[in-house]
């Protein structure tokens, strides 16, 4: 355990909320010694969010790095369980890479619905122990009680990568992957990259006639694009923009968009995903969304709405069981910042955007 | 030994029992949800406190005991404080 711990160093989780590898290792190390049970080990390929694509493309190209990192960190908490969650339509690679390798019997595949929260840490667990996929409050904690009621480790899979090359002194344990939207001559254009953590943000996402860049996906932020433009992709640069990497999804909004417009579509996904236990965010998420969606169109809005959203905003945060309302709310005000401008545009009933076409992808397209 | 309110916003219903047992610290939003009062519970709301745990009817309000004071309660802080949505000191997570 002490091994793996000093090797993952100062790595962070690769899922979204960037907590200290090294710190969940102990912690459920010392949860399984406490309680006396052995733990369990889930990686987590649930990537809900629509616009990050980098742990299936990990999942299909590297499946044996991230199958390597879940034996290292099942035997540093010794768990006597090891499951490795991701979509339906990753299974069969999976399967294949596991019998490869002699490992049926040794790793659990469970199959994730397509939701934004099945990727969430207690939604997962309830997955795996064969629950619909809903967060749950986190009094006691997954650490302590997970899956099957014991101590259980949830590390996302390129998480779970880099350990497995930290582990053998690779120098690509410092990188990160990230999943980049950029225009193209006929639309948009997403790949996914291996950069080095450190990278200038410029030189890994062209910003040439970017009108703003999204930052961390969904439950990100948009930020003025002079101002990405200074940026590196590590925590403490990202963070004095008031942004972070979170699952690594980076896009360049062209400037014939509207900033408005594509929150708006998102937003209105995002309500949509809400899991509909919380009440703050049962009812505050689709008020914000119906708001933005007024606040989308080259009009003047009801007078006092942007007061509304504000508000609203307030009263969600840090009343979910997860931090779905809060990510959300984050993405949003973000919005209003960095599109004030174009939200005066639209009061004096103008847009600066010369196509309506949506750019940013949201199941079911744009309202 | 100090004591703190909490929701589960889980089972939380809105049904508003609480902010009627307990209107030194618990409010209701504009849906109906409690907000609580940031920090830990006032020493003399203690019976007041269990009542409002008690008639909860989806058993949604906790009365956590902690051993440590929590942050940002130092001595002389008054409560209620600001009521809102941020304010209720969650554990932290990962």
């Amino acid at each position: 355990m002490a091994d793996l711990a000093a090797a993952a160093g100062d790595l962070t989780g690769r899922g979204g909320a960037g907590f200290p590898t090294a710190r969940k290792l102990r912690a459920v190390t010392d949860a399984a010694r406490a309680t006396g049970r052995a733990a369990v080990v889930v990686g987590n390929g649930g990537e809900g969010e629509p616009a990050a694509a980098k742990d299936a493309v990990l999942l299909a190209r590297s499946p044996h790095l991230v199958l390597d990192g879940l034996h290292l960190a099942g035997r540093a908490v010794g768990a006597d369980t090891l499951v490795l969650a991701a979509a339906h339509a990753a299974l069969p690679g999976l399967d294949r890479a596991l019998a490869e390798r002699g490992d049926r019997a040794r790793v659990r595949l469970v199959g994730l619905p397509d939701r934004f929260l099945a990727g969430e840490e207690s939604a997962l667990v309830s997955v795996v122990d064969g629950g619909p996929p809903l967060p749950r409050t986190k009094v006691p904690p997954v650490r302590e009680r997970g899956v099957g009621g014991r101590p259980t480790l949830v590390l996302n899979v390129e998480t779970l990568a880099r350990l497995a090359l930290l582990a053998r002194g690779d120098d690509a344990g410092g990188h990160t992957l990230v999943t980049r939207h950029t225009a193209g001559p006929h639309g948009r254009v997403t790949d996914v990259a291996e950069v080095p953590v450190g990278s200038r943000l410029a030189d890994v996402l062209p910003l040439a006639g970017a009108r703003a860049v999204l930052v961390g996906g969904y439950h990100g932020s948009w930020l003025p694009t002079p101002v990405a433009a200074d940026l590196s992709l590590d925590r403490d640069s990202l963070a004095c923009a008031g942004a972070s990497l979170g699952a690594g999804v980076l896009a360049a909004l062209p400037a014939d968009r509207c900033g408005l417009r594509e929150t708006a579509s998102v937003v209105a996904h995002l309500a949509a995903q809400s899991a509909g236990q919380c009440g703050p965010c049962l009812n505050g998420l689709p008020r914000i969304a119906a708001a933005l969606e007024l606040l989308a169109r080259p009009a003047p809005a009801p007078h006092g709405l942007l007061d509304d959203v504000h508000r609203w905003s307030g009263l969600v945060v840090g009343r979910g069981a997860c931090s779905h309302p809060d990510g959300s709310v984050r993405f949003v005000a973000s919005a209003l910042r960095v599109f004030a401008p174009e939200l005066a545009a639209h009061a004096a009933g103008r847009c600066s955007a010369t196509t309506a076409a949506p750019f940013l992808p949201v199941p079911g397209g744009a309202r | 030994m100090s004591e703190r309110l909490r929701v589960d916003p889980v089972a939380c219903t809105g049904h508003g029992a609480c902010a009627d047992l307990l209107p030194e610290v618990v409010r209701l939003d504009e849906w109906g949800y409690p907000l609580l009062a940031p920090g830990d519970l006032p020493a003399g709301l203690h019976r007041p406190a269990r009542r409002a745990v008690a008639a909860c009817p989806a058993r949604a309000l906790l009365l956590d005991r902690l051993v440590e004071p929590g942050p940002g309660t130092g001595p002389g802080q008054t409560l209620p404080g600001q009521l809102t949505g941020s304010a209720q000191d969650r554990a932290p997570q990962w």
